[in-house]
């Protein structure tokens, strides 16, 4: 039985996280994320759960209290927005390094200066090598469906890797939405307690965070690759138990009209959802353009990204955030290096938009579907890089 | 007071370590784990007893170690200390456990204050142990928060026109006990009766407890490495590192020391204050004699000896 709920992005992911028993959460408050930290103080304080809700006094102080709950075997949630991100940055490399399977709810926000508490993705890209999991999400139903299965992709033991879920900032963060919610003991069977592998038990002593010099380093390194590539197996497996739970499918990327599209438009998060309504409007009209939604941007699902874009003629890739300096921003760099690696020659651009939480309306979502088909058909790109919505 | 007789003969941190020499940290990680009364975790931060202790494949420590970071050693033992408490809510752990987090002074007067400052004031079951060697040592010497006045170090060198650390030193435990913990002490590796004793004390109050201990370092303080203990009884004897301790507010002077020698017996043999013995500089003796004395008369003012 499932029943529906009005709940905003924040509370989405704090009431999934209240439903995957958590054991400890350690958070700071940071807008647009701030609901998630209080709506779990609520329950801690109403004893609607059994919870340890450390109230830090800093991001690098709850990652770190979140690492050390995570060795000693505890399931553990956190919450964060851009500069808190960037403050944690020494952290979420630490917390990958020494595999511990956090989860942790990003609502994603442009990062400083010039200083901006809106929605865009440059605080989880300016992290974006560091060892975790992440997922992006379109909708409040995703980002209550994808918390719950964190924690279960985080802590199989063939994974033992941190896990972002971000949300857009904002349009996510606070927008209210049906959201369909399992019970809570579906929930937990579907979790189950975590089994944690080795802890910093005093029954049986080990030494965790040891120096590891020239003759080491490289091999734990290797091994968290390793870590990362075995993900890709248990996210699909993790999904399908959800589908079968829930009727709600899941996978590494979320297509929209790729059987017969020429041009498509591929970005993170809420903005797939204005596409794929413009695309259908557009698709009504004859146009063939279609819409991919990366769910999984870590690890980097390369094999399926290759395959959704075997047959189009034009991709226009959207990036809400920028790689300063580079000739492409952060997704666009991931997809031309596929394309490359899969001898697919196909016309990309790469468009900036949105940043500091900038919005991006059907109609210009429409202008880049024409320009893709146009490129389609001309096979030229004029700019491989351009920033759109911006006065310049 | 805790007597020799009492102690364990077993070694939880074991020989082998490559701590230099006479380094104080070895010896304070050797009595601390001798005061030990049921399981315990160590959290320890970056520094010189982490690097050395910890080269892998090899631990010293026979009791659970965890390293994460320089800045963090407190609220990492917040996150250890909160988990055990959420198993044991949900019966997956049933027994006590010590939490004993140690850091340097680097990582405690400098990058980790803030860190160690919310631990104490959400009160988590900790005991902070601070071994202070008054300098980076682990990095090359560099100057700290703890660096005394007048000492050289690669940061604050012995200049021709500033002869070391113009700033003074922390009233570190003054901080802490302004949290409003229940126990917070310092303590010398010289006086090991009186350590240990303020380690068990330190694990037995509920709630944050704070140890500084000053820390012989023959390599930064630049003496000679048979002479850690005899520094560190010096520090004592020449009043520059009062023994005291704070309990529930209240100050409390553990070693009396009636005959002060003059503080240059403890300047003199080591390297980082030999450029204060130039004519030029010997004001700044004069100096360091003045804050002593100050400090002296201010901590047995608190504790009402004066």
């Amino acid at each position: 039985m499932s029943k529906i709920l009005g709940l905003t992005g924040n509370e989405a992911i704090a009431y999934a996280a209240k439903q995957s028993n958590v054991d400890v959460v350690a958070a700071y408050p940071i807008t647009p994320q701030t609901i998630m930290v209080e709506a779990f103080s609520e329950y801690v304080h109403n004893g609607e759960v059994n919870s340890e809700f450390v109230c830090v006094e800093s991001e690098h102080s709850a990652m770190s209290a979140c690492i050390g709950a995570s060795l000693t075997g505890a399931r553990v949630f956190t919450a964060t927005s851009s500069q808190g991100l960037a403050l944690m940055h020494e952290m979420l490399y630490i917390a990958s390094g020494l595999r511990c399977p956090i989860v942790m709810g990003v609502a994603n926000r442009a990062l400083s200066a010039p200083i901006n508490i809106h929605g865009d993705h440059s605080d989880m890209m300016g992290s974006r090598d560091c060892g975790w999991l992440q997922i992006y999400v379109e909708n409040v139903q995703e980002a209550y469906d994808w918390t719950i299965q964190a924690f279960k992709i985080a802590e199989d033991p063939k994974v033992l890797l941190p896990v972002s879920v971000n949300i857009d900032g904002w349009s996510l963060s606070f927008s209210m939405e049906r959201v369909k919610v399992l019970e809570d003991d579906e929930v937990a069977k579907f979790l189950s307690t975590r089994k944690p592998i080795l802890t910093i038990d005093p029954d049986k002593p080990i030494t965790v965070g040891a120096l590891c010099l020239t003759d080491y380093y490289f091999e734990t390194k290797r091994q968290q690759v390793e870590a990362l590539e075995e993900t890709a197996k248990v996210i699909s497996r993790v999904n399908k138990e959800f589908w079968s739970l829930t009727g709600r499918q899941y996978s590494s990327i979320d297509t929209y009209g790729l059987e017969d599209a020429e041009a498509a438009i591929i970005c993170l998060g809420g903005t797939a959802g204005t596409a794929k309504t413009v695309a259908e409007n557009l698709r009504s009209h004859g146009k063939k353009v279609g819409v991919i939604k990366p769910w999984v941007y870590r690890p980097f699902p390369t094999m399926e990204i290759a395959k959704a874009t075997k047959h189009l003629k034009a991709l226009v890739v959207l990036d809400r955030a920028c790689s300063f300096g580079a000739p492409y921003s952060s997704l666009c760099n991931d997809i031309v290096a596929t394309l490359y690696q899969n001898g697919k020659k196909l016309n990309v651009s790469n468009l900036v938009y949105g940043l500091g939480g900038r919005d991006i309306a059907p109609f210009d979502i429409e202008d880049v579907f024409k320009e893709a088909l146009k490129m389609a058909e001309t096979g030229l790109v004029k700019e491989p890089l351009k920033f759109i919505g911006v006065r310049e | 007071m805790v007597t020799l007789k009492e102690l364990t003969v077993e070694e939880l941190f074991t020989s082998g370590h490559r701590l230099c020499a006479g380094c104080g940290a070895g010896t304070i990680a050797r009595m601390t784990l001798k005061a030990l009364k049921g399981p315990t975790i160590v959290v320890n931060a970056t520094g010189c007893l982490e690097v050395s202790s910890t080269v892998y494949p090899f631990t010293s420590w026979k009791i659970p170690w965890v390293h994460v970071a320089f800045e963090n050693a407190a609220a990492v033992a917040s996150g250890i200390e909160s988990a055990y408490k959420a198993l044991a809510k949900r019966n997956a752990w049933n027994k006590h456990v010590d939490i004993i987090a140690f850091a340097g002074d680097g990582g405690t007067f400098d990058i980790g204050i803030q860190a160690l400052s919310g631990a104490l004031e959400r009160g988590h079951d900790f005991l902070y142990i601070c071994y202070d060697n008054e300098a980076y040592m682990n990095t090359g010497i560099q100057r700290s928060g703890a660096t005394p006045h007048g000492a050289a170090t690669t940061t604050s060198p012995a200049g021709k026109k500033i002869p070391g650390k113009p700033e003074f030193k922390k009233d570190f435990i003054g901080i802490c006990a302004a949290h409003g913990i229940k126990y917070a002490a310092t303590a010398s590796p010289a006086y090991w009766n009186d350590y240990i004793s303020k380690v068990q004390k330190g694990l037995e109050v509920k709630g944050p407890a704070v140890l500084h201990v000053f820390s012989p370092c023959p390599l930064g303080m630049r003496y000679d490495s048979e002479k850690s203990i005899e520094m560190a009884r010096l520090a004592v004897q020449t009043r520059y590192w009062p023994v005291y301790e704070v309990e529930d507010g209240k100050y409390k002077l553990n070693i009396k020391v009636p005959n002060p020698k003059p503080v240059v017996d403890f300047l003199q043999p080591q390297g980082r204050f030999r450029h204060l013995f130039q004519p030029q500089f010997q004001k700044e003796l004069e100096v360091i004699q003045q804050w002593v004395d100050a400090n002296w008369k201010r901590i047995t003012t608190l504790c009402e000896e004066a």
